[in-house]
């Protein structure tokens, strides 16, 4: 089993028992639960809020549990204009996010600074935390932050940590 | 009571505070003395009806003297009556009389001149930056601030970068030129901006 398709399982020869790494397995849980931080801070909001809500639904990729304490997140979503005076705020509540996490620069502003080439706004939310997802748009669609949420998952089904450590311990043994 | 019988009635009243006048397009403006201007707005209130303090805002004349400009736009509810004023203000002692004892309002309009502009209020109750957070060392509208920003730091607080502006598509640029020149939608595709000049701040 690679880990890319941890499904392939076959109830009638496999019965209850399912073999597979535990990366896949781990992958599998946190890319299908991403619990997001909305850092709303201009309309891009609008757009992450109308993805929430029934018509786009984004709770049909397990991230509809938006959770307004950094301790509980996943993945913080930056939606909208990053201005200097919110710059370090946004920082803060990277840093009180527990590992692993994931970030989404969501839409122009977070993403570049945007139209806004100002003595005010940060030219972009990578300036200061790490983006795994970047989003166009200004703003985005609800679709296009789907599309987004979706390559994060991609990006996380990918990852080894499990095995990445395991390395670590052999090499170190 | 409209805007010119109070004018007429302000200049009856403060002969040696009013240096100018002005009117268009109906609408009337004063240029009083700096240091009679909460005489002024005190008996336009009490007296003249204008109840209401629509905004406060600032003029950079960079290069002229007086270099600042501030600007007071008076409404009065009962009468429909817009008048406006102005005072001079030098870059030296950059201060003008507060007149947020009069208006409340007021108290907000004149911080935001103070943290974009720079010009201090004597005798605010509250005098503090009310956009840029403090500690910010500039007044980051008068025009010999760059568009792009200054860097700064604040540790803990807020830092700030110059952002990148390369000549894009929204920057008007500044020459010799008119208004047309500067324009950047008068720019034909192609065509390279000249270059940015700012004046160093002291």
């Amino acid at each position: 089993m690679s880990d890319q398709s941890p499904l392939s399982y076959d109830s009638k020869s496999e019965g209850n028992i399912i073999f597979t790494r535990l990366d896949a397995a781990i992958n599998w849980m946190r890319s299908n639960s991403l619990w997001p931080m909305p850092m709303g801070l201009a309309c891009c909001a609008i757009e992450l809020m109308a993805a929430g809500a029934a018509r786009y639904d984004i709770s049909r990729f397990g991230a509809e549990v938006m959770r307004f304490s950094p301790r509980q997140s996943d993945v913080m979503i930056v939606a909208g204009t990053v201005t200097y005076k919110m710059a370090l705020a946004v920082k803060r509540i990277w840093d009180q996010m527990p590992e692993p996490k994931w970030c989404i620069a969501m839409g122009a502003c977070a993403s570049s600074g945007g139209m806004y080439r100002s003595y005010a706004v940060l030219q972009g939310i990578d300036r200061l935390i790490p983006v795994d997802v970047y989003i166009s748009g200004c703003p985005p669609r609800p679709e296009a932050l789907l599309d987004g949420l979706m390559m994060l998952q991609k990006k996380i089904m990918g990852e080894h940590a499990i095995a990445d450590q395991k390395k670590a311990l052999f090499e170190a043994v | 009571m409209t805007a010119a019988d109070a004018a007429a009635s302000l200049s009856g009243k403060f002969p040696a505070a009013i240096t100018a006048e002005k009117e268009f397009r109906g609408e009337r403006t004063l240029v009083l003395r700096a240091d009679s201007l909460h005489d002024v707005c005190a008996f336009a209130k009490e007296s003249l009806g204008f109840d209401y303090l629509i905004d406060i805002s600032s003029v950079d004349h960079f290069g002229a003297e007086p270099r600042f400009e501030v600007v007071y736009e008076l409404y009065s509810m009962n009468d429909g009556a817009h008048l406006r004023l102005k005072i001079p203000v030098s870059e030296d002692d950059c201060e003008a009389a507060t007149v947020s004892d009069i208006w409340p309002t007021a108290n907000w309009h004149e911080r935001e001149v103070f943290d974009l502009m720079g010009i201090r209020f004597q005798g605010h109750p509250d005098l503090r930056r009310i956009l840029m957070w403090e500690g910010y060392p500039y007044h980051p509208l008068r025009k010999d601030f760059p568009l792009g920003g200054r860097p700064s730091d604040v540790p803990g607080l807020a830092f700030s970068e110059t952002a990148p502006l390369a000549g894009g598509p929204f920057v008007t640029v500044p020459t010799d030129g008119t208004t047309q020149v500067r324009e950047p939608r008068a720019r034909h595709a192609g065509e390279t901006p000249g270059p940015a000049k700012f004046p160093d701040e002291p």
